[in-house]
């Protein structure tokens, strides 16, 4: 194995890695206070980068993509709280479940109608090389996700460790009634959270169309089964060893998808690795 | 013959609907990778009936090795709860696939071809009637049994069931291993009833469609396996008119019945 040639791809890995880790670390946030496996939240991510696109067309501005991408991601997240979670936080999880793959299907789909089951192409952005790190050469898209990344990842930590808002979903995480009876808005912090996770995955979504320069209406589907086992291998609700699973995933599937590519489909990875991890270690790689 | 091929799918829909009622209607065990069961029994047959050995044999040894299988998930799910098993089991349906996919034996994505019904289309459709009488029967014996109700009682309450002397280990795997046993019998019928299988007809999105048949009909009854079979089996035929609408209106129905009617359409509420 060439060192440089697994650099790249340890690169590569770690670039998907990042876009599994924004939007895995919503579906963690939405686990940890309702105990739901919000799988439309990757439909969420694939309307944000069509919101993105749109304001890109509209105003040939990266920044307005990015803005617009969080928006309209917030907005869907938010309404599906509100219409679809809250009233069923009583039923088993089965039902929101259910549900949730069903709204999944129903975005991807309308997005499919309305704007054309062709890919599109969001050109706000030049792959070219910048910098060299030991002859592995980094292009600009590459570090426009990474750090993209890092950003939303401290400001999801800083929100959650030092604002009222991250104390109020860690108490709600932890016991629910105990929040409810010390006089937390479970509603309105619950709302507040769907928007937080729902804004990431609408820039991640718009970050992966910039850095592919293209998006399609089944965009969604990868992430769609991916984060639920990348939520598990993190320990279930637990957001920081999920991002760390999230990284970790990408850079394995990268390397395996192309030593090992003939014999097994990289996309069985993550999910070899998750009944490895349930069977051994059910609290997850990072649990406690 | 349209309406005869019809009856034969929804009849095939209707077995695998009440055989995953069995798991997770009854026992409470969310599984959301049944197709991979029905998929093993329809390579089974595919395989070895393409290696001379005959019909039922082969139909038998397909739903042993689905069985034993499910047993294997049986033996996971001891572990697992609620959450964790759903994606455990959408996890098996992958890896499955993968194999299907990977095995050279299983013709890669092509899948395997050729497979003869040996009774004619009318007698496919005999033999569907037959998997989906006595999946109906053994489906109404084990509810009305000492089995169906320890089953029922592991789903109100794991804990309290287990309290009360329930041995919760052996009827779980005794319900996956009964359930899945039955998908793969299904699936044997099925690879007659279509000839060609392909490693993506048994994938995730099946699974999906399953649990949804169960959960829309209304978990742990009769007939509500039964008609969500009808309903969304039907769905693709009744609504092929706009089938450029039919995954979002699919997903539509999802949603909306959960939401306004999660007890199913037939179910009850407690």
């Amino acid at each position: 194995m060439d060192p440089t040639v697994v650099g790249y791809l340890a690169l590569e890995g770690l670039v998907v890695g990042s876009v599994y880790a924004l939007t895995a670390l919503g579906l963690a946030l939405v686990y940890g206070l309702l105990r739901v496996l919000h799988v439309a939240h990757a439909g969420v991510y694939a309307v944000g980068a069509y919101c993105g696109w749109i304001a890109f067309d509209f105003g040939h501005s990266l920044t307005l993509a990015l803005v617009a991408g969080a928006a309209g991601a917030a907005v869907v997240g938010v309404f599906l709280d509100w219409w679809f979670y809250r009233p069923l936080a009583d039923r088993p999880p089965l039902v929101p479940l259910i549900g949730s793959i069903g709204l999944f299907l129903a975005a991807g789909d309308l997005l499919r109608i309305v704007f054309g089951p062709y890919q599109h192409s969001l050109p706000a952005m030049n792959a070219a090389p910048l910098v060299s790190v030991g002859g592995v050469t980094v292009n600009a898209t590459q570090i426009f996700v990474l750090a993209g990344t890092i950003v939303l990842l401290l400001v999801v930590y800083w929100i959650s460790a030092w604002t009222r808002l991250g104390l109020a979903w860690r108490s709600i995480a932890q016991d629910r009634e105990t929040a409810a009876a010390m006089g937390i808005n479970i509603p309105r912090h619950t709302a507040l959270a769907f928007a937080v996770a729902s804004a990431i995955a609408g820039i991640a979504g718009v970050m992966v169309a910039v850095y592919y320069n293209q998006l399609s209406p089944t965009m969604g589907n990868e992430p769609a089964y991916k984060t639920l086992a990348i939520v598990v291998l993190g320990g279930l609700g637990n957001v920081w060893g999920t991002v760390a699973a999230a990284l970790l995933l990408g850079v394995v599937e990268s390397i395996a998808g192309a030593f090992a590519g003939n014999y097994f489909p990289p996309q069985a990875v993550a999910f070899v690795a998750l009944i490895l991890v349930l069977l051994f270690r059910p609290q997850g790689l990072f649990g406690r | 013959m349209y309406v005869l091929t019809l009856v034969t799918l929804l009849l095939i829909y209707a077995a695998l609907a009440l055989s995953l009622n069995l798991i997770t209607g009854l026992a409470g065990q969310v599984t959301l990778g049944h197709a991979a069961f029905f998929g093993i029994g329809a390579y089974t047959l595919a395989f070895l009936v393409a290696h001379g050995l005959g019909f039922w044999p082969a139909l038998l040894a397909g739903g042993v090795a689905a069985g034993v299988t499910g047993l294997l998930l049986g033996a996971i799910s001891l572990r697992l709860r609620d959450d964790f098993l759903a994606i455990a089991t959408i996890a098996i349906n992958f890896v499955v696939v993968a194999l299907f996919l990977y095995l050279p034996f299983f013709g890669g994505a092509f899948g395997m071809s050729g497979i003869e019904a040996p009774f004619g289309d009318t007698g496919t459709l005999i033999v569907a009637v037959v998997l989906f009488g006595l999946t109906a029967v053994l489906h109404e014996v084990i509810r009305a049994s000492d089995l169906g109700l320890a089953l029922i009682a592991l789903r109100e309450s794991e804990d309290a069931a287990g309290a009360l002397g329930v041995d919760v280990k052996r009827f779980k795997v005794t319900a996956f291993s009964l359930g899945t046993a039955v998908a793969g019998v299904a699936g044997g019928v099925y690879a007659v009833y279509v000839g060609v299988i392909h490693p993506h007809d048994f994938g995730f999105p099946l699974s999906v469609t399953l649990l949804a048949m169960v959960a829309i009909g209304g978990m742990g009854t009769f007939r509500g396996p039964i008609a969500g079979a009808i309903v969304l089996g039907g769905f693709a035929q009744a609504f092929s008119f706009i089938h450029n609408y039919q995954l979002v209106l699919y997903g539509l129905l999802l949603a909306l019945v959960m939401r306004y009617r999660s007890q199913g359409l037939l179910g009850r509420r407690e």
